[in-house]
């Protein structure tokens, strides 16, 4: 009975991470790889995303407070953040980021410094949302839940 | 038998999206190439600089044996197509095109170019510059027939030398499920 708790739980969980807009069908995409050659692919892959963001985070915080203003640099970094985003379904980042680019399109500093902080936020309520949906993955296991997510 | 597998040299600066392409390109295999689907052996690089260095050694390495052992390392052998990423600081995809192409060889690698813009001048130029196919990131499942069918690797059963290089193909679909 606890099993069938937790596999309702996932599937809630997740289901809300999509009515949310947290997550988009590529992350769906990525799921439906994992098998027995890759049972942990995805959590292996948003991990490493989350690694990679936070570097690039620092870079693009960097970036906002240089003087004088590189907007071309800014955008870069921006579009490198928006890629992985989309890479693995982060849809709230990834439109964040696309806020962020028409701020430095606009070469509005302020603007990029709004985006900014609303992305550190999305990024961090992602990678606590992530981490929770991921440790009740792994009480159920992987391949039980591939069959639960697919309803 | 199974089909002789598709080599592909996988160039981007994100290593996010080079793990992702690496597992979608494997999974495409496993899971739904049919019985003479081609596995793909991905090499990942993470710009076109190390690409160009690369394709240099395996090129070095054709040339100087005159036939490869029959018990030579797929790693080594030679790449049969070129995924490249458009943005990437310093040389960016569209040079790493380039490049590839001036290489001058008569049996040119092919190369697919990706990039998560979809702007229609970015396109038409790869294209242009000799680019088999530009796709649309991120990369899903159904990509990878696009990818298997501009390498030119083709089934054992009909081992034909990729000579030609293969029609342009300009897709701009976006899969939706």
């Amino acid at each position: 009975m606890e099993y069938s708790n937790l596999r309702r739980q996932i599937v809630f969980m997740k289901k809300n991470l999509f009515d949310q807009g947290y997550l988009d069908e590529q992350f769906n995409q990525l799921e439906d790889l994992e098998d027995e050659s890759s049972p942990n692919f995805l959590e292996e892959v948003v991990a490493l995303f989350f690694k990679d963001s936070s570097r690039l985070l620092t870079n693009i915080e960097q970036a906002t407070d240089k003087y004088p203003q590189d907007f071309y640099k800014l955008d870069s970094l921006v579009q490198q953040l928006k890629g992985s985003g989309s890479s693995i379904g982060a849809l709230r980042m990834k439109n964040e980021c696309s806020v962020f680019k028409a701020n430095c399109n606009d070469r509005n500093l302020e603007g990029c410094r709004r985006s900014l902080q609303k992305i550190k936020r999305e990024h961090a309520t992602l990678k606590q949302k992530l981490e929770s949906y991921f440790q009740l993955l792994r009480q159920v296991g992987p391949r039980d839940y591939a069959v639960s997510s697919r309803k | 038998m199974g089909a002789e597998a598709v080599r592909v040299l996988v160039v981007d600066d994100s290593p996010v999206d080079r793990r992702v392409v690496e597992l979608l390109l494997r999974a495409a295999h496993c899971g739904g190439g049919g019985g003479g689907a081609a596995p793909f052996h991905v090499t990942a690089v993470d710009s076109g600089k190390k690409a160009m260095e690369l394709l240099g050694q395996r090129r070095s390495n054709r040339l100087s044996t005159s036939s490869p052992p029959a018990s030579a390392d797929v790693s080594e052998q030679a790449i049969d197509i070129v995924l490249t990423d458009y943005c990437m600081p310093e040389m960016t995809g569209y040079d790493l095109l380039k490049a590839i192409k001036a290489l001058g060889s008569p049996n040119p690698i092919p190369v697919v170019v990706m990039s998560s813009e979809n702007e229609p001048q970015r396109i038409s130029r790869c294209l242009t510059a000799g680019a088999e196919d530009f796709i649309l990131k991120p990369l899903k499942i159904n990509d990878v027939q696009r990818l298997r069918k501009c390498s030119g690797v083709k089934p054992k059963t009909a081992m034909v030398q990729w000579q030609l290089p293969l029609p342009v193909v300009c897709m701009k679909k976006k899969w939706k499920f």
